[in-house]
């Protein structure tokens, strides 16, 4: 397994996830000899997963069961242990495909935070292709080796320990795409120029506010960026549920001059056609909407370089 | 390298994509050819050579020309109203008339110098605030100043194209929710996916970048065979489609039920040519129904030769011998050459369903105008376990009855049912807002992931829905809802 080239079974020293149920999952370092407790119990490793298919059903001590799943960059996105603030695959997706990253694309990053990110960007550009990323702070950085290493990535990416602001991307005129996600990227607009390629590329720079987005916009405008663009993208989510709502009960017509006001108290007349009615409950299928969704990740500004 | 080395300029045959502000229009390049794009007519002669990205001005030949990079007037300090309680919009402001500006254009004038015109002759442009001034300065730039950018196509640009342009033809799939797609699905090099679509082939082609040319992918397609369109707008090298096969819905069913006939193998053109030579009469083979227009036979049948005298493809004319001789020699590669097509053809749809009947696959995408719930059931039993699907559907409720057999069927998880909400900014300068809403517009999607499925046991795929929705204490509280 990897994080770029799917693999059938599970092998000594992959990272897994484990999928209990309903959002419910984590991931695993596969080892010889290793436990791991779940809330259904112990899975052993030597016999519960090396050498079980991915996908598989695995049983754990206490009689419950959760799933084996391989690893992919947008699981691993919502599983890895948060160094910082990171960002979710809603604008994973629109970061990837408005900057056209493919397979053989170069690519400048910073800052590497917690990787999220860099994991989808590295299995986009795979097999030829090749990720740059900066961070400036040195644990950060080295963690984001040691994860790159493990998810056998590496030969794919290098993590440069620098402040973009002030160094750049260590790389120039080779770049296809730069993205930037830093407090103040309009000081590495220059930089990202320099880094992308003589004949043109795509920018991008993620931020949360709207100043620090008007602020970037003018730094692209002078350094003769051209159709720049900012949007946001949301996701909205639908939980699928079987809804039964009662049918109110309205009362009967008068049969004679008597008033015939709703009185609830009134059993139902016998044989009476309404009666079935006023009992009755009509059940659908509705896409509910969640009580609480997220109203606001950032703003994306892409530009071009021609 | 397999993406094909990205070639920077515009050549020849190529697919390029004309841009003015916010509107696409693929066209082919080709030499002498009138191109009509935003009121404006043109040769693209003169593009053949520059780097993709070029910003050109059309001149009064109907020739391209590279726009020089002109040095904005300096703003010396402009004279500029406070608000406009004093300008009256009686539509005389401008004192060029119509006639005037299209003197101007016919003397050639650039429109840079028309819109300065435009300016000095407006009595109240003094009297606007610096916004409105700027503004007014960007729509008439944005009238008269006529600049097309010939860009390179792509996923982003053509899925902009097609959602503005034609959203018909993709099922109103806004390019945002491909982008979705792509990325829920785990598309990248190396991978064997299944693609269904009916969008003219751009989820093809956005799914065919994405891939690199590595990997291999099985279209699935209605009817007679694969609309792939947009495809051909991306401009991929010749090797990305060794490994792009196609195979028909309608053999699902059998393929699956395991009827679908392999036994039948084609037969030799060798041996179909022997048969001609020892037949006395005129040979033509008989149409089988594989053609490309018609629609697949009900049947598997082999391909048979069968000796037919057909009067009307020849003209036998016993005194010209040699003359007959020549046109039975043509009639007769002719044939062979239907033949060979055939078998090729015979040959193509035996390697698809090889590739399908190893239910291996690394991900299934589903982007069509059909419901989406028969095309799921069938086609996720063609996908390996531990793997992402993704379908779209215009419309939320058939992904809601998707959703409910997808969980009666089992062998799937985290499923999300989901759409995804655009907005564009206008950033300036004490002037940022948002510009046009799109929410509501993009379609939706339903994505799962693929799981060992436990055919057999109806309560193991009971507790596993049941595992698989959220608490039942919140089904309860909204039936508490008072009518």
């Amino acid at each position: 397994m990897s994080f770029v080239e799917y693999g059938d079974t599970i092998k000594d020293g992959d990272t897994a996830i484990v999928f209990l149920g309903h959002e419910s999952m984590f991931p695993v370092k596969v080892q010889h000899g290793t436990v791991t407790q779940t809330k259904y119990g112990v899975i052993r490793h030597s016999t519960d997963l090396i050498g079980k298919k991915y996908g598989s059903k695995v049983t754990c001590s206490k009689g419950g069961w959760v799933f084996i799943l391989h690893p992919t960059p947008e699981l691993w996105t919502m599983n890895l242990p948060h160094r910082t603030q990171i960002l979710y695959s809603t604008d994973i997706s629109i970061i990837t495909m408005m900057l056209e990253v493919k397979p053989g694309s170069i690519v400048c990053e910073s800052g590497t935070g917690s990787g999220s990110l860099s994991h989808a960007l590295i299995r986009t550009v795979a097999p030829t292709g090749h990720l740059y990323t900066v961070e400036f702070h040195q644990q950060r950085a080295e963690k984001a080796r040691e994860e790159f290493r493990e998810h056998g990535v590496e030969h794919l990416v290098t993590v440069i320990n620098q402040d973009v602001c002030k160094n750049g991307f260590g790389v120039s005129n080779i770049a296809d795409a730069v993205f930037l996600d830093i407090p103040s990227p309009w000081e590495a607009i220059g930089h990202a120029k320099s880094a992308l390629k003589a004949e043109g590329g795509r920018i991008c720079s993620f931020s949360p506010c709207i100043e620090q987005v008007q602020r970037t916009c003018l730094a692209m405008e002078e350094y003769g960026f051209t159709e720049i663009n900012t949007l946001e993208i949301l996701l909205r989510v639908y939980n699928v549920r079987t809804i039964s709502l009662q049918i109110p009960d309205l009362g009967k017509a008068a049969e004679d001059n008597s008033s015939a006001g709703f009185d609830s108290s009134n059993p139902s007349h016998q044989g009476s056609p309404c009666a079935n009615l006023q009992q009755g409950t009509v059940q659908f299928k509705s896409g509910v909407p969640p009580r609480e969704v997220v109203g606001h990740t950032g703003y994306l500004t892409f530009a071009t370089k021609s | 390298a397999m993406e094909g080395g990205p070639s920077a300029r515009i050549r020849e045959g190529d697919c390029a994509v004309l841009k003015r502000d916010e509107v696409f229009k693929a066209v082919s390049v080709l030499r002498r050819r009138k191109i009509i794009f935003e009121k404006q007519w043109f040769y693209l002669d003169n593009a053949i050579g520059h780097i993709y990205g070029t910003t050109f001005e059309v001149t009064s030949g109907g020739n391209l020309q590279p726009k020089q990079e002109v040095e904005e007037t300096t703003t010396e300090t402009k004279e500029a109203g406070t608000d406009n309680r004093n300008i009256v919009d009686d539509g005389k402001s401008q004192k060029l008339t119509h006639d005037d500006i299209k003197a101007l254009k016919d003397k050639g004038i650039k429109g840079q110098e028309i819109v300065q015109q435009l300016i000095e002759n407006s009595t109240t442009f003094r009297d606007k605030t610096e916004f409105a001034q700027d503004k007014y300065i960007k729509k008439k730039k944005k009238k008269y100043e006529a600049v097309i950018t010939i860009v390179k196509p792509s996923t982003r640009i053509l899925s902009t194209m097609y959602y503005a342009r034609e959203p018909g033809k993709i099922n109103h799939l806004r390019y945002d929710t491909l982008a979705q797609m792509l990325t829920l699905g785990n598309i990248h090099a190396g991978n064997k996916m299944i693609v269904m679509e009916t969008c003219s082939g751009l989820v093809l082609g956005a799914v065919m970048e994405r891939m690199g040319g590595y990997g291999s992918i099985i279209q699935m397609y209605p009817g007679g065979g694969p609309v792939r369109a947009a495809t051909s707008c991306f401009g991929f090298p010749k090797p990305f489609f060794d490994n792009l096969h196609e195979f028909p819905l309608s053999k699902v069913q059998s393929l699956l039920s395991g009827t679908f006939t392999t036994e039948t193998l084609p037969a030799d053109p060798e041996e179909n040519a022997l048969v001609e030579e020892e037949s006395n009469g005129l040979t033509e083979e008989k149409q089988t129904s594989l053609q490309e227009t018609e629609e697949e036979p009900t049947t598997e049948a082999a391909l048979e030769i069968n000796p037919t005298e057909e009067q009307d493809t020849m003209d036998i004319n016993a005194e010209d011998v040699e003359f007959k001789e020549n046109k039975e020699k043509e009639n007769k590669e002719n044939v062979r050459e239907k033949q060979i097509k055939q078998w090729e053809r015979r040959k193509k749809l035996l390697e698809a369903a090889a590739l399908l009947r190893e239910k291996n696959a690394d991900g299934l995408i589903v982007a069509s105008k059909f419901h989406p719930t028969p095309l799921l059931l069938s086609l996720l039993e063609f996908v390996a376990p531990s793997r992402p699907f993704v379908v779209y559907c215009q419309y939320k409720e058939p992904l809601l009855e998707c959703y409910t057999k997808l969980r009666e069927r089992g062998g799937v998880i985290n499923l999300k049912l989901s759409e995804t909400w655009l907005r564009n900014y206008q950033v300036l300068p004490d002037r940022s807002h948002p510009k046009l809403t799109m929410s509501g517009g993009g379609g939706y999607l339903l994505s799962g992931i693929t799981v060992i499925l436990d055919k057999g046991k109806s309560d193991s795929s009971n507790s596993e829905a049941l595992k698989m929705e959220e608490p039942s204490a919140k089904r309860c509280k909204l039936q508490d809802l008072p009518c």
